[in-house]
């Protein structure tokens, strides 16, 4: 276990001090900084507004630019250490590659999950000093959504990261795979199948394996289930669901599925040439 | 001992060793020689347990190096020909080491100054900011200190200017004594006073092994 700690340690050390992070950092740090001095609190549109409105806007931009931030820092970490013989020279110590692979997988999954939680946690403080009511059902919910949806790419991005050889083409799956889930959330190729009047069970199964969709849906199911901004399949959805169940579902499916591709990543790191 | 046995290894078409045996004995110190592509980076790795091998096995102490990796690589140093660009500083990297390899710090910093490097200065500096003599003579000092019974050199001098050579064949000199040497060298006289076998390899075969 001690190197499993230490492979995680090292990987959170070395990750904090990239430039990568820094801009990582001050990016959802920035949004909600932005948000602030927009004055997102204090208005209020289609029943929204102080900090749920601020929170539902941060969890909207985060579930585009979340996922492809951690593609891509992500994706280069087994890839690229290969890339340049980093590999070749780490592992000619006595460490499992168990634990290299899984101390980095936990190093980076705290490196990638911290700075989103810690800006929405920021949010929360500056919102109480301000005197705003706090909305701690949604905190908590976002809270869990953001861990499930950093545990999925993370997962895929460690499963590219093992089967390719070259860290330019691990960044080129990353990026099409960002680009065709994004794709298919109900705001964009959903809605186009819709209008096709393809089957309507392929639509809602389509919609409900991508964990962006999920995350998007179960982002603003605690506001009104009626309001037409979620798009036809969410509310298609949690109108054949119960919002418990969905809600639990939008968080342990993602997770479920980042701890699917990573294991089946390890596998593959294991069976394959190391260097 | 190291004991390989017919080994093959392919890359896609390209036949990297070809049905390649050999055993290395204690006090065996080997120049492992031959052109690019010849296959002694190969052979390095498959000894590492880095390869899946075709055909063939490769046995450390009748261990296989794949299977049992902890416990044969508790006995194997290894030095790459170039340093790689290990984001760690010095100090991270000295604790990664001493913890998988159970290797005492102030030993390499003992190797290290017997190679003319002063780490002390340099210990929240990140490796890869070293110059390639500090990184390669950094490696060196390592190697020597995780006191290994068999040494991999792949190439060890090519960033050491003529004086830390000496400290480097004379340190190898003192710690070479019931060990296993491989150095993977383009150059035998450079290691001509140290090694007591010299292996030529060519397109992915030994074509000869001599001992002196």
């Amino acid at each position: 276990m001690k190197n499993l700690y230490l492979i995680a340690y090292l990987d959170l050390k070395e990750s904090i001090r990239a430039k990568w992070f820094l801009v990582y950092s001050l990016v959802f740090g920035g949004l909600i900084a932005l948000f602030f001095i927009a004055g997102v609190t204090e208005s209020q549109v289609m029943g929204f507004s102080g900090l749920s409105r601020l929170l539902l806007m941060y969890i909207q931009i985060t579930i585009v630019i979340l996922p492809i931030f951690i593609l891509i820092t992500t994706v280069r970490s087994i890839s690229g250490d290969r890339d340049n013989h980093i590999l070749e020279y780490m592992l000619s110590f006595p460490i499992s590659l168990k634990q290299y692979y899984w101390g980095k997988v936990i190093g980076r999954f705290i490196t990638v999950y911290i700075p989103v939680l810690f800006a929405m946690i920021i949010a929360i403080v500056y919102g109480s000093i301000k005197g705003s009511p706090i909305p701690w059902n949604i905190f908590f919910l976002y809270t869990g959504l953001l861990f499930s949806l950093s545990s999925a790419f993370l997962g895929i991005a460690f499963f590219i990261s093992s089967i390719v050889k070259s860290s330019e083409v691990a960044l080129g799956i990353a990026f099409f795979i960002w680009i065709f889930l994004l794709a298919f959330i109900d705001i964009a190729l959903i809605s186009l199948m819709m209008q096709q009047r393809l089957d309507e069970q392929l639509i809602i199964f389509i919609a409900m394996i991508n964990p962006m969709e999920l995350f998007r849906v179960a982002a603003i199911s605690l506001f009104d289930p009626e309001l037409t901004v979620m798009g036809p399949v969410a509310f298609y959805i949690l109108d054949s669901m119960s919002r418990a169940l969905f809600l639990f579902l939008s968080i342990i499916y993602p997770l479920a599925l980042g701890i699917f591709f990573a294991t089946i990543g390890f596998i593959i790191f294991k069976k394959k040439d190391l260097v | 001992m190291i004991n390989i046995e017919n080994l093959t290894k392919k890359f896609g078409t390209n036949i990297s060793l070809d049905n390649v045996s050999c055993d290395f004995n204690k006090n065996d110190s080997v120049a492992l020689m031959g052109a690019n592509g010849a296959g002694k980076t190969t052979l390095i790795r498959s000894i590492l347990g880095y390869y899946h091998p075709n055909s063939g096995k490769v046995l450390i102490d009748g261990l296989d190096p794949i299977k049992d990796r902890i416990k044969v690589l508790k006995n194997i140093s290894f030095v790459p020909q170039l340093p790689p660009p290990i984001k760690l500083s010095i100090e991270e990297l000295m604790q990664y080491i001493s913890i998988s390899a159970d290797v005492d710090k102030e030993l390499i910093k003992h190797y290290s100054d017997e190679m003319k490097l002063d780490i002390s200065a340099n210990l929240n500096k990140s490796f890869f900011k070293l110059s390639g003599g500090m990184k390669q003579k950094l490696l060196i000092a390592i190697s020597l200190a995780k006191k290994s019974s068999i040494i991999i050199y792949d190439e060890p001098t090519a960033n050491l200017d003529p004086k830390a050579r000496d400290d480097f064949y004379r340190l190898l000199k003192q710690n070479e004594d019931e060990k296993i040497l491989l150095f993977v060298t383009h150059r035998l006289e450079e290691v001509k006073n140290l090694v007591n076998r010299q292996i030529y390899m060519d397109m992915g075969k030994i074509v000869s092994d001599e001992k002196f």
